[in-house]
């Protein structure tokens, strides 16, 4: 197998090194920045995540503050944003702006790139019993192009006319045309020239993430033995490398209108006080090519969390994770359906009434799935024996958050019902929940579950505990009181509302949120530090296996090397939910324990 | 300098509290960790608890709070279904959001690691799933049938006879156009446009286009109780006509002509009443972000009755007496000559805006 190059790879360097180190002494540079060790490369998609997600939620504080104080001002503003918050009050084209980047950021760099980027990196070689990923410098690679297209993404940040400011679906004609929006100038194409390079470092990554699954299993790692986890990377790469093609066509169009004259989504458009030659085209067809990207964007953005949390809810309860082969049939059916809904988003657009209720169907049918999960998660759970570790806490905050979101996503799919609350705050709030705040708690259950795999040290516990607390309940304060500003027709994306008869009375709801808001961006920075702090002063770890768990990954050493394994790969003999008496006072049997004589497995 | 104090300000209030968490690990070490944790495990699934309890009553408050500023009933007789609708899935998503997330909250309190009780070893159960599988989806296909019945409604033909109004959308204002005499809407080209004196377009050569009617003000009036079909078009980038009170929403697209229908059940006059609020006004929101002036892109819309309305059309110039004042008499003139095709030509308005 692909396995034994790797294999003999890392052990020639190790056995010539023998009598001097126990390990070969890598350069600074090929072990921390051009590593090919997929566990550092996955550490580097974290941190990566991390910047950008402070960057990202930062610009949510700031257009909170405008939303939540429309008349105050705040020097602080001025201090970041300089011209474009003179005297502390935000501008609306950078209001947009921030929008726009904060969508962007992350739900593409942040809850893609840092959260599939990182597990599936970190994750799939160890849990499958793999020394590496199928080509570790396609592996390596795809970080840098990652690191290029951020480094693209953040120099917009700072141009004359700011970044792109169309929303992060950037729809034409506003962001195809500088007269349309300062944001729409040479922000838009770096914003655009920046998500290609972002679209080559997802194939790279997810054609990896798929050939090292089927192929690099260590011997007796059948698929039907493969962690939930294992299972949803799979399924999120493969999400992404059958869409994210598609949404590189649509920006490159894009490119084409904005430079080369091209109509592709242009048409009769009169701006700027002169009518354009553009004729013929639809500005249609781009919300056709990037929600064919944009929706499966949301289960690459879900899949990874719902993996994590099934983990970590079985190894937290002592128990087995419940209908095992029904949550990896339902990540088909989220998986297959997930490529068929993507005009949801667009009941709207005057497409075709048909047209829309095959969708309406479809998109209803991607709740059974979803329900399957809530209900084996429960039952998981169901006379298990909880320990309420932090993992644990943001795993249980994954589940209840996930069905507030999930549930109004039938709201929102029914296109009948989805007419007046398109495009309103209760779109905002359905979103935020399912694919913002839980797959977040997701990506942190994972965190601080893996923590001491990638670090060898625990995170603060305490620390951990208010965390998770302030982010919970803050996640419902602010999400809550948007579902009935939603139903009221409040549209999104507003800079002010107080020139709306409709709308002017729900200054005090936006006022508290922003207060919300502000204090659980804190305890964020307070998980920020936490981790960077824990990596260098956090509780050692004294056992292989702190958290009992049956999976591969813990049988590495403490502090692996590259290759993962001392000795041999583990063979595996069982599935790995095995949380039952192993005969000598344990209470789960790992993965690479053989069966006991007349055992049968699962 | 302020922000850096701030920053430094922030920092040495985490290096305290991680101090402080820090020592109370070491604290949690010298106590024994086995009886910390189980403690921490009591405490958490208390908190648990208690903070379910508490958001059960925070959303008893947010309603409160927030109901009373809700809409008035739907102003569309379209949207009192679309209510109905709302009502139902409200129903059957509230109830499941309340038994699941109980159930959640139930089993990790009850189920939190005990001495004396071993976790159950149960990995499947394959009628279980049948069930949940089932139950949900029966559930579902209630809610499509409900669902495709008023969509296919709302985005069927405009019944006949009703009245049209284009709305088109442009940064940042909505222009209204009526038919005017002739029931029939003049030709456009987006190459005559022209701010100053053609803000539509309309091709003078097309003679239908003479006694159409342009509000520039964004203010929509159209009649209680009969219906009216919108004929949407942008001039520059997507916008969206919303009508919150009306339940309706349709995007305006440039070079493409969209449409929605529906029909008004109350009058602006009306929903001053019901509402008790004098400053009412049915507004025209713009739902589809068109640039720095998305937010303000305001519209209104008057509800009256025929005789009102009538009143209202009769008294507006227009567009082309408007812009061609010395032409004014004559124009008049030409059409009251060509009157008479009127009612036909109507037929086809939507054809005329459509294939443009």
């Amino acid at each position: 197998m692909g396995n034994d190059a790797t294999l003999a790879h890392a052990h020639g360097a190790h056995e010539h090194h023998e009598g001097h180190h126990d390990h070969p002494k890598q350069h600074f540079l090929t072990k921390y920045i051009f590593s090919q060790d997929h566990k550092m490369i996955g550490k580097q998609y974290l941190v990566t995540g991390i910047i950008w997600a402070v960057i990202g939620a930062l610009f949510s504080v700031f257009f909170r503050l405008q939303l939540g104080f429309p008349e105050s001002s705040f020097p602080i503003m001025e201090q970041f944003l300089g011209h474009w918050a003179k005297g502390g009050k935000l501008t609306p084209e950078f209001y947009y702006a921030l929008v726009t980047m904060h969508g962007t950021i992350l739900v593409f760099f942040v809850l893609t790139a840092g959260l599939s980027g990182t597990f599936s990196n970190f994750l799939i070689p160890l849990q499958i019993g793999a020394r590496d990923m199928a080509s570790p410098f396609m592996n390596m690679l795809s970080y840098w192009f990652f690191f290029v297209s951020s480094v693209i993404m953040f120099i917009s940040l700072f141009v004359q006319t700011g970044p792109a400011a169309g929303g992060w679906t950037t729809y034409p004609p506003l962001s195809a045309l500088k007269e349309a929006s300062l944001g729409s100038g040479l922000g838009m194409d770096l914003w655009l020239i920046s998500m290609v390079l972002f679209v080559v470092s997802q194939l790279l990554g997810g054609l990896n993430y798929i050939t090292t699954i089927l192929n690099m299993r260590t011997n007796g790692m059948k698929m039907t033995r493969m962690p939930l986890t294992i299972w949803s990377f799979f399924f999120t790469a493969i999400l992404g490398v059958l869409s994210f093609p598609v949404l590189v066509s649509g920006v490159v169009l894009l490119i084409f209108d904005r430079h080369m004259g091209t109509s592709f989504y242009l048409s009769e458009i009169f701006i700027g006080g002169k009518a354009l030659s553009h004729i013929g085209g639809s500005a249609i067809l781009y919300q056709h090519l990037f929600w064919f990207l944009g929706h499966p964007e949301v289960y690459i953005v879900m899949l990874p969390g719902m993996g994590m949390a099934s983990e970590i809810l079985s190894t937290h309860s002592r128990k087995p994770i419940f209908g095992y082969l029904a949550m990896i049939i339902s990540l088909i059916g989220i998986t297959s359906l997930a490529l068929v809904v993507w005009a949801h988003h667009m009941f709207v657009s005057g497409m075709s009434p048909f047209l829309g209720s095959v969708f309406v169907l479809l998109t209803l049918l991607i709740a059974i799935p979803s329900a399957i999960k809530v209900f084996n998660w429960l039952t998981t759970i169901w006379r298990g024996s909880i320990r309420f570790t932090v993992p644990m806490m943001f795993a249980i905050g994954f589940v209840s958050i996930f069905i507030s979101g999930g549930l109004t996503g039938i709201w929102l799919g029914n296109s009948a019902l989805d007419i007046h609350l398109h495009d309103t705050y209760f779109v905002i709030a359905h979103f935020h929940l399912v694919m913002g705040v839980s797959a977040f708690f997701g990506m942190f259950a994972g965190v601080y579950h893996w923590f001491p795999k990638m670090f060898g040290r625990f995170m603060n516990n305490t620390l951990g505990y208010i965390h998770f607390f302030i982010t919970f309940i803050g996640a419902y304060l602010i999400f809550w009181p948007m579902h009935y500003a939603g139903l009221a027709g409040m549209p999104r994306r507003y800079y002010d509302y107080s020139a709306w008869v409709s709308y002017k009375d729900y200054q005090p709801m936006n006022a508290f949120i922003t207060v919300v808001v502000v204090i659980t961006f804190f305890a964020q920075l307070l998980f920020v530090f936490n981790f960077f702090v824990s990596m260098f002063r956090g509780r050692k770890v004294t056992s292989q296996n702190p958290w009992k768990a049956t999976t591969l990954e813990w049988t590495t050493p403490v502090h692996p090397e590259h290759g993962n394994w001392e000795g041999p790969i583990p063979e595996v003999h069982r599935w790995p939910y095995d949380y039952k008496d192993d005969g000598h006072g344990n209470d789960f049997i790992p993965q690479n324990v053989p069966l006991r004589p007349g055992e049968e497995e699962h | 300098m302020s922000g850096l104090i701030l920053t430094a300000l922030v920092i040495l209030v985490f290096i305290i509290i991680y101090q402080i968490a820090k020592a109370s690990e070491y604290a949690n070490i010298i106590r024994g960790e086995e009886v910390v944790a189980k403690s921490t495990n009591k405490l958490m699934a208390v908190l648990l608890v208690v903070v379910f309890i508490l958001g059960l009553y925070g959303i008893y408050k947010c309603h409160q709070y927030l109901a009373p500023l809700g809409l008035p009933e739907s102003a569309s007789v379209q949207g009192l279904e679309y209510e109905k609708m709302l009502h139902v899935t409200l129903i059957i998503t509230g109830a499941v959001f309340l038994a699941t997330q109980a159930v959640l909250f139930w089993f990790s309190y009850k189920y939190q690691a005990r001495d004396d009780k071993k976790p159950y070893f149960y990995s499947h159960n394959n009628k279980l799933e049948v069930i949940w599988t089932t139950i949900p989806a029966l559930t579902l296909m209630v809610l499509v049938a409900i669902g495709l019945k008023n969509w296919v409604t709302i985005t069927g033909k405009a019944p006949e006879g009703a009245l049209k109004v284009q709305v088109m959308g442009k940064q940042f204002n909505w222009v209204i156009r009526y038919a005017g005499k002739d029931g029939v809407f003049g030709k456009t080209n987006f190459r005559l446009i022209n701010d100053a004196n053609n803000i539509l377009g309309l091709d003078w050569n097309d003679p239908a286009s003479k006694d159409d009617i342009i509000v520039e003000n964004g203010e929509a009036h159209i009649i209680n109780n009969k219906d009216v079909q919108f004929i949407i078009n942008s001039r520059d980038v997507i916008h969206d006509v919303g009508l919150p009170h009306f339940r309706m929403k349709m995007d305006a697209v440039p070079g493409i002509t969209t449409t929605m229908w529906f029909t008004p059940r109350k009058t602006t006059a009306e929903m001053k009443q019901l509402t008790g609020n004098k400053d009412f006004v049915y507004e025209i929101t713009c739902d589809q972000m068109c640039g720095k002036g998305h937010y303000s892109m305001r519209g209104t819309v008057v509800v009256e009755t025929e005789k009102e309305f009538n009143t209202w059309l009769a008294e507006q110039k227009p567009y082309y007496d408007l812009q061609h004042p010395a032409e004014a008499a004559p124009a008049t003139a030409v059409k009251e000559g060509t009157e008479t095709p009127a009612p036909a030509a109507a037929q086809d308005t939507t054809k005329t805006v459509a294939s443009k």
